[in-house]
């Protein structure tokens, strides 16, 4: 019997990983994957929440989540190969032009 | 049977002419300009004398009531005129000289450029010293004392190009500003504890109060103040300073505002207020000595001037602090029968002056005239007969006047012989430099601008070279002004005049009632009379038979002659205590410490504030994913956080 | 100490392995890698709860589709060893202790109320017979949704990395 607060700090230490490969991290597809990460964390977190409750409302969610990052994905890495055919570079320090 | 007498007319007709010349007056032509100032002039002249020759027929006082102006709670004032003898003797004293003087101004005034402007404006002046006169209510009357104000300020610097014009303008209206503080403050108090202005309530409600001989209390109070407002006016000390220099204006301006209405206008309100000052000695001593200290004072400045416009103005000083003295002795009456005798003989030696001047071609330096009698005998002869009646010399108007005001100096409950003895030293001192003009003027050689070959002069207009008399436009008025000077002093015969404003004054007004003069009185009149003939004696010895002498004189008294040349230098010395703390007082502190540290630099402040704050919040934009990214997770953090201790609380 | 701790256990080890293994990596393969191991565990994670077609549908989409893109993405790209460069301060300096600060504080607030209440395996069976009716009757309006999401970003994604319309060629 694992209690749910096991489940909660295994998604949140994921979370946090995820956050943090996102802030050190310099290749846009790590970044990338670091936001994987994170959603993949809060899925835990929604299913542990699931069997905690008895509804499975919570597992629909997660299958809708995954939906989305698919979604999400599949335009996010098109946009980075449309930035890489113009910058040259996939440091996103480099794509800086916004700024003031 | 009671009339109505539509006394509104008499205003609103100047008014009407003001309006017409100052709208449509540029593009008109000199007749039609003329034509409008002196029918609606002349209108309200008339009409006065209609009132007049009604008057007897209604009861007086005689309210009219035109338009409501200001109810206020238990507070009212109206626009409504009121007139009693007292108002109609203003009336026609206002509209008559008035109306004179508008005659001699089209001559005067015909070659200047803004000559409609200068009608429009004195059409306005008739227009403000009439709803002076006329008001029922103090705050009307103050309505009307602004707007000669205003119209004197307009007047005065009537050639505004001229900076010493605008200066004099400016003058005047800042020390009538400083009298009309007093002014107000008397009228606020007199709401205060009388809550009305109207004169028929205010009077009744002083009636009731007890007279506040033991010592000052409110009516004393109030009587100072009002004093205030009438020496800022009527030029009493200590604010006389402006009215020698308001001889910037033309001519017709000094004769009419200056010496014969608007000046006489704290004359007027004192005497309308006859009531309070009898209930508060204190006040009328007060009024008394300033008026007193004032003829002494501007008679010896007279002595000395050698413009004849500004000796002109220090005698109205003068003759003005006689009037104060009447009334400061209880002898209100005396002192309206001065003030329109004054408005005679001062208007008339004002308009003369003034043809004086058009004659020698604008020169107004006395010791550049002389010898005129045979080059304008006309003007001559009026300034002669005028001359006479201010110096009081028997039967002239001035005679009449001055000599009752000496008298009731000398008998009345407030009055004493050292009123009546400064009185009559500066009877003597009038009359020594009233003929010390004529004899400059008149006698002797012509010391001014000659003709040279070519028959024009080097002064002056049009290429006149001889003094040449004034046209008949300018004569007429003179004329009409010189009958008056000879026999308007008879109305104080067998005390008509007394009697006539008795109703107003009552008998308190210091009417014994009694036509028999009592031995001491033939005597004080016939030093009166001694005085004046000695002055004019000794004119003719220092200006006539023996010309070298005043220089001698002056020399001898060596400082003190500088000093009375230069006026006692009273305006340097309001310059250096007043002017210059103010003016240097207001550039430090007001305007660069005030204006510009605090309030321009607070905006400004602000400005730059702004700019620095978006300067440093702008790097947040840089552009970089990860920063960011990085305030994204501390805000977030941040919003948990203060999400926790809300629940847990 | 039962099965089913020790089983969570070790698929949280390996999960938290390869999301350190993700940050410590340099080159994006490997990290690929080591997030297919992280989906993996999270599969199993799963199954311990019970939610077969989650687990199944982690497998087939999140490590079989999306990652297979990923590392055709990376291939693509030739990505290569990532450079230092000079980062953002603010990232390092305000963001990391920003998100320790969040996860000791959500770890506290677990752990303060959690009580002892736990979870049995298998506690929720989420077969495709149960999520099923779920799905399209409850959940109907946003499956439609969703499948138009998908529809958008398959046009978004083809528009955005197509080649560019290229200049028409000189005839030599």
């Amino acid at each position: 019997m694992v209690p749910l607060s096991y489940y909660l700090l295994l998604s949140g230490i994921l979370f946090a990983c995820g956050v943090t490969g996102f802030l050190i991290k310099r290749n846009i597809i790590t970044i990338f994957m670091s936001i994987e990460l994170m959603l993949n964390g809060v899925n835990l977190s929604f299913v542990a929440f699931a069997a905690h409750w008895h509804s499975l409302a919570g597992q629909v969610f997660v299958f809708f989540v995954m939906v989305v990052a698919a979604a999400e994905a599949a335009v996010g890495l098109a946009i980075i190969i449309a930035v890489y055919r113009t910058r040259e570079t996939l440091n996103v320090d480099q794509v800086n032009l916004l700024k003031l | 049977m009671t009339a109505n007498f539509h006394l509104w007319l008499i205003p609103v007709l100047p008014l009407a002419g003001a309006a017409i010349n100052g709208f449509f007056g540029k593009k008109a032509s000199r007749p039609a300009v003329s034509t409008v100032g002196l029918l609606f002039s002349g209108a309200a002249f008339a009409w006065a004398l209609w009132v007049a020759l009604h008057f007897s027929s209604v009861e007086a006082p005689y309210p009219e009531f035109v338009a409501h102006w200001i109810r206020a709670g238990a507070f009212s004032a109206d626009f409504a005129f009121y007139l009693d003898q007292l108002s109609l003797v203003m009336l026609l004293v206002v509209t008559g000289v008035g109306f004179l003087i508008h005659i001699y101004s089209v001559g005067y005034m015909w070659d200047d450029p803004s000559y409609y402007r200068f009608f429009a404006y004195l059409n306005l002046f008739m227009f403000f010293m009439l709803t002076l006169v006329l008001a029922n209510n103090y705050l009307l009357m103050f309505v009307g004392w602004e707007g000669v104000g205003l119209a004197s300020y307009l007047l005065i610097g009537f050639w505004f190009t001229k900076d010493s014009a605008a200066s004099a303008g400016k003058k005047a209206f800042i020390v009538n500003r400083i009298g009309d503080f007093g002014f107000l403050i008397g009228l606020f108090l007199i709401i205060q504890n009388f809550k009305s202005l109207n004169f028929t309530d205010v009077f009744a409600k002083v009636g009731l109060l007890a007279p506040e001989t033991a010592g000052a209390g409110l009516l004393t109070a109030i009587g100072i103040l009002l004093m205030v407002g009438a020496c800022g006016k009527s030029a009493q000390i200590p604010l006389y300073v402006w009215l020698p220099d308001a001889m910037e204006g033309p001519t017709p301006v000094s004769a009419l505002i200056h010496a014969a209405t608007m000046v006489t206008a704290g004359v007027y309100m004192i005497a309308r207020s006859h009531a309070i000052f009898e209930r508060a000695p204190g006040a009328l001593m007060v009024v008394a000595i300033i008026g007193t200290l004032t003829a002494l004072f501007a008679a010896t400045i007279g002595i000395a001037q050698t413009d004849i416009k500004k000796v002109l103005a220090y005698s109205t000083v003068s003759q003005l602090g006689y009037m104060f003295m009447a009334c400061g002795v209880g002898a209100f009456s005396a002192g309206i029968f001065h003030l329109m005798t004054h408005a005679f003989f001062k208007g008339l030696l004002f308009l003369g002056a003034g043809s004086v001047i058009h004659a020698v071609g604008g020169e107004q330096d006395m010791r550049k005239m002389g010898g005129l009698k045979s080059y304008i005998p006309w003007t001559f002869l009026v300034m002669l007969i005028a001359t006479a009646a201010i110096a009081g010399i028997p039967p002239l108007a001035g005679f009449w006047s001055k000599d009752e005001i000496l008298w009731k100096a000398f008998s009345s409950e407030h009055g004493s012989w050292v009123f009546w003895l400064v009185g009559v030293i500066t009877a003597f001192i009038t009359s020594f430099y009233m003929f010390r003009l004529l004899f400059m003027t008149f006698w002797g050689n012509y010391h001014g601008a000659h003709v040279d070959e070519d028959g024009h002069g080097s002064l002056g207009h049009d290429g006149h070279g001889e003094p040449h008399e004034s046209p008949w436009v300018m004569l007429a008025p003179l004329m009409i002004l010189a009958v008056l000077s000879l026999f308007g002093g008879f109305v104080g015969l067998h005390n008509h005049f007394e009697n006539f404003l008795a109703p107003v004054f009552g008998s308190g007004g210091g009417a014994t009632g009694e036509s028999a003069k009592s031995g001491t009185e033939w005597a004080l009149m016939g030093v009166s009379v001694l005085v004046a003939l000695l002055g004019a004696i000794m004119a003719w010895v220092l200006y006539v038979s023996k010309p070298y002498l005043p220089q001698k004189i002056a020399d001898s008294l060596g400082s003190f002659y500088e000093a009375v040349l230069n006026k006692y230098y009273v305006d340097e010395l309001y310059a250096k205590l007043f002017v210059k703390p103010l003016v240097d007082g207001s550039t430090s502190i007001l305007w660069q410490g005030v204006d510009r540290k605090v309030i321009d630099d607070s905006i400004n402040d602000a400005a730059d504030g702004a700019r620095h704050v978006s300067d440093e919040v702008r790097h947040m934009q840089s552009g970089n994913l990860r920063s960011y990214a990085g305030w994204i997770a501390a805000g977030a953090s941040l919003l948990i956080a203060y999400m926790i201790w809300v629940g847990v609380r | 100490m039962n099965v089913h701790l020790i089983l969570f256990l070790a698929f949280g080890a390996v999960a938290l392995a390869g999301a350190i293994n993700l940050l410590a990596q340099t080159h994006p393969i490997n990290s690929a890698l080591s997030l297919i191991a992280v989906m993996a565990a999270l599969a199993g994670e799963y199954l311990l709860l019970g939610a077969e077609f989650v687990a199944a549908v982690q497998v087939i989409v999140y490590a079989g589709a999306i990652m297979v893109l990923f590392v055709f993405t990376i291939m693509l790209l030739n990505a290569g060893v990532e450079e230092r460069t000079k980062g953002s301060r603010v990232a390092v300096l305000f963001g990391i202790p920003g998100i320790l600060l969040g996860s000791i504080l959500v770890a506290w607030v677990v752990l303060r109320h959690s009580g002892t209440e736990a979870v049995a395996a298998g506690a929720l069976p989420g077969s495709p017979q149960t999520i099923g009716p779920l799905l399209f009757h409850e959940f109907l309006l946003p499956f439609e949704i969703t499948s138009i999401l998908i529809l958008i970003a398959i046009m978004g994604a083809v528009v955005l990395a197509s080649k560019p319309p290229s200049a028409p060629r000189k005839v030599s």
